[in-house]
């Protein structure tokens, strides 16, 4: 059945593997995918491990509905605690690898130690191989999958891997599977570098049973109907996520040259370029969106070149953060990062950082051995992509993620960048629209959109519409309001998104097909028929909310763990001084309040149950069951 | 009127619901092995087609059956087998040019694209139709419409 799946012990140190069954209470309290594994990830290390040393565990997982008749539901989750902030590490990715996890057999994968020399894992139907990996290490992403597949005769393997960025302990390095599915965020690549863990293959043929076949079929043809008719869906199916770019660029709500502009004059990097060069989407397991244009570069040094994408964050990262108006920068910069296996919003980040840097004179030619890090300089900006994954010069400082290299670089370079907790921004700017801003301060892996934020918001929706969505499935009377650049009631969005995105990587269904960027998409309702459906397992909706809560407490309480306080839920001082420069009238002059932001962040506070220090109340804990946390079940 | 299972790769986003969708209604399952579509990809080149089988109308499994197990369902225009008189020799698998014959190695049985009785399910899930289950009269007008389209545009080019 769905649910016979197992999770894996595996010592790399010794080359142990243990698989246990997961016991059906341990799934109606964290249903799978993330949820479990910040369980796991609380339960299994200590407090104050060196994220990159053999105590850090890295884990990886699919959700419960994988592979089964839900919406998307394709995705894998990794998880370790952060060699970038030192908190939650986490990461969530589509492609094939995670429904292939679990017709081998697996859900959970404990992966615990160092390997002697680089090895992958090699899991089939069942069985769980440690293999050497000694001719993989130093190959780029794709090439490492397509070797695995040579070497095990079989082109059906799906894996999963770190590139060479990870290897070379990039501390944004990202793991991925296919040309361009990435778990971006936090640095997983860098995890599995530093257990000499190169690769994941997985290969399965066990049935994945569903609870009730027939009732699953029709509702799925019902929910696959549902999404692909929003106008969001078909946009996305054109260009993927870089659609967002025009609204967002006309309205002023972009991070342009690092955080001094907030619109990208010109007009060379729209969307529709990308039909000048790609030949169709592609789509990951069991999606109608296929978000991912399949292009090939037609210009410059890496003409004729193949690759997937870009996304609006590499759009950000290699064009109107760093000041680069040229679209043919971007697709490079894109094929280079999923090459090398890094963190395209990170790269993008760091490099545009570096750039005001330069600007300022804080950073001269000496220290970018002559490189002119100017605002457009396309050449630079490839060159720094280049010298951050192979750690040379400069990149090797910007390598280090955003707190360590400004503590490198010293002078008053902490200023200009733009992070939480340690990790950089969106290339957004949220300073007109206060519910981003919460949402990026307080997200659980440090600045980020994935966590929750309440993109809908910008949408002016009327106040009624707001109320059916963040009135359920909890009940909510406070204030909502439609206008995003007002205070009111805008903890409740967020916490009702992170909920929502919570629930969704646990089930493993992809945040495209749900409350994200549409109001009209899957919630609550539809994720507990679908598990039921699927799995058999009977959970209302109030009780999926529950799961997300519980698992996001968790992710607080490791987070506090390892040293988070409240001065973390907070912005740079960029956000509150400087007032932005341009876009349209609702969004110009705008910068956060922070006596209003210190509100909110209590209001936000205070619906989770959290003290004013941001720690979860001992009732919060009782009512969540995280009382005698932790528990070691798993 | 017969209707005939047509497959345009151009517009397979390689997604594999189909595969997925063909198990759980004929296996209870999810389990792309055990599907009678599969999607073959060449992922470095973004290639995807969806292979399945093409109900011939000379079909080489039924020709090298030793027991005359398969035959043709003129009704619904598909090839069809007998399981009462299969015995499993798997030469029809052996003889099959495209893959369609395929083996579901837990029932361990022979099995086959059956058109679902007329209501192909793979199509119904196709939002970007790549799989359509279209009047077997009208295949060719549509070839050549869509191609006709290509050609229309690239005279206008030059016009």
């Amino acid at each position: 059945m769905a649910l016979n799946r197992k999770i894996a012990y595996i010592n790399l140190s010794n080359g142990e593997v243990e698989t246990a069954p997961i016991p059906l209470e341990m799934r109606r309290l964290y249903l799978g995918g993330r949820g479990m594994d910040m369980y796991l990830l609380y339960n299994h290390t200590k407090q104050g491990i060196d994220p990159l040393g053999p105590d850090n565990v890295f884990l990886v997982s699919a959700g419960i509905l994988v592979g089964t008749l839900a919406s998307a539901s394709a995705r894998t989750h990794v998880a370790a605690k952060s060699p970038l902030t030192g908190f939650v590490g986490s990461s969530n990715m589509g492609g094939f690898f995670a429904p292939e996890l679990r017709w081998a057999g697996f859900d959970h994968l404990v992966i615990k130690g160092k390997a002697k020399k680089p090895v992958y894992l090699w899991i089939n139907d069942g069985e769980i191989e440690i293999r050497d990996a000694s001719n993989l290490w130093g190959q780029g992403v794709f090439d490492t999958q397509e070797t695995i597949r040579q070497e095990l005769g079989d082109e059906e393997v799906k894996a999963m891997c770190c590139g060479p960025a990870g290897e070379n302990l990039v501390r944004f390095a990202n793991v991925m599977t296919g040309l361009k599915n990435s778990g971006g965020r936090t640095g997983m690549g860098a995890v599995m570098g530093s257990k000499n863990l190169k690769a994941i293959a997985v290969r399965g043929t066990m049935d994945i049973e569903i609870k009730h076949p027939e009732q699953a079929l029709e509702y799925d043809e019902q929910m696959i109907n549902k999404v692909n008719r929003t106008k969001f869906a078909q946009i996305m199916q054109k260009w993927g996520t870089m659609f967002i770019y025009g609204v967002t660029n006309s309205t002023g709500l972009i991070r342009c040259q690092n955080f001094q502009l907030n619109q990208l004059v010109g007009g060379n990097i729209e969307c529709e370029h990308i039909e000048e060069v790609d030949f169709g989407t592609e789509g990951c397991f069991g999606c109608v969106i296929h978000c991912r244009p399949k292009y090939i570069i037609k210009e410059g040094p890496y003409a004729g070149t193949y690759a997937q994408g870009p996304e609006y964050t590499s759009q950000g990262a290699f064009g109107m953060e760093v000041g680069c108006n040229n679209f043919n920068t971007i697709l490079v910069g894109n094929h280079l990062v999923n090459t090398y296996g890094m963190d395209t919003l990170e790269t993008g980040s760091m490099i545009a950082w570096a750039m005001e840097l330069y600007e300022k004179g804080i950073l001269t030619d000496k220290d970018t051995d002559g490189l002119k890090l100017e605002w457009g300089n396309d050449e630079a900006v490839i060159e720094m992509i280049h010298r951050i994954a192979e750690r040379k010069g400069l990149g090797d400082i910007l390598a280090e993620g955003p707190l360590r290299a400004a503590e490198k670089i010293g002078k008053d370079s902490l200023k200009y960048n733009i992070q939480v907790k340690g990790m950089s921004n969106l290339h957004s700017d949220e300073r007109p629209s206060p519910s981003l801003a919460l949402g990026i301060a307080t997200g659980s892996r440090g600045s980020d959109h994935l966590r929750s934020r309440p993109a809908i918001d910008l949408y002016h929706l009327p106040e009624h519409v707001l109320r059916k969505i963040y009135g359920n499935p909890t009940p909510y009377d406070g204030p909502l309001t439609s206008d995003y650049t007002d205070y009111e009631g805008k903890p409740r969005m967020v916490q009702w998104q992170e909920m929502v995105y919570e629930a969704v990587d646990c089930l493993g269904i992809c945040k495209y097909h749900t409350i994200f960027l549409s109001p009209n998409l899957l919630s609550f309702d539809e994720f507990s028929k679908l598990l039921y459906y699927n799995t058999g397992i009977e959970m209302s909706p109030q009780e999926i909310w529950e799961v997300a809560d519980r698992a996001y407490t968790v992710e607080r309480l490791f987070n506090i763990r390892e040293g988070l306080t409240r001065e973390h839920d907070w912005l740079v001082d960029r956000y509150f001084d400087e007032p932005t420069p341009t876009g349209l009238p609702i969004v110009r002059g705008k910068k956060i309040d922070r006596e209003k932001f210190k509100k909110m962040i209590d209001e936000y506070y205070e619906l989770h149950g959290w003290d004013e220090n941001g720690v979860p109340r001992p009732e919060t804990l009782e009512k969540l069951g995280l009382d005698k946390e932790p528990s070691h079940k798993l | 009127m017969q209707k005939i299972l047509l497959v345009d790769s151009e517009k397979c986003t390689g997604c594999r619901m189909c595969e997925m969708v063909c198990s759980v209604k004929h296996e209870g399952v999810s389990n792309p092995t055990r599907s009678r579509i599969h999607v073959i990809k060449w992922e470095a080149e973004g290639l995807a087609l969806p292979m399945i089988c093409q109900q011939c109308e000379s079909p080489p499994c039924m020709a090298v059956c030793p027991k005359d197990a398969i035959s043709r369902d003129e009704e619904l225009g598909r090839i069809v087998i007998d399981y009462d008189l299969c015995i499993g020799c798997k030469m029809c698998v052996v003889a099959c040019p495209f893959g369609g014959m395929g083996v579901d190695a837990v029932a361990r049985k022979v099995v086959k694209c059956d058109l679902c009785d007329g209501d192909p399910i793979c199509v119904r899930f196709c939002q970007p139709e790549a799989l359509q289950y279209v009047p077997l009269s009208t295949v060719n007008l549509r070839k050549k419409r869509g191609a006709g389209l290509k050609f229309a545009e690239l005279m206008s080019r030059f016009a």
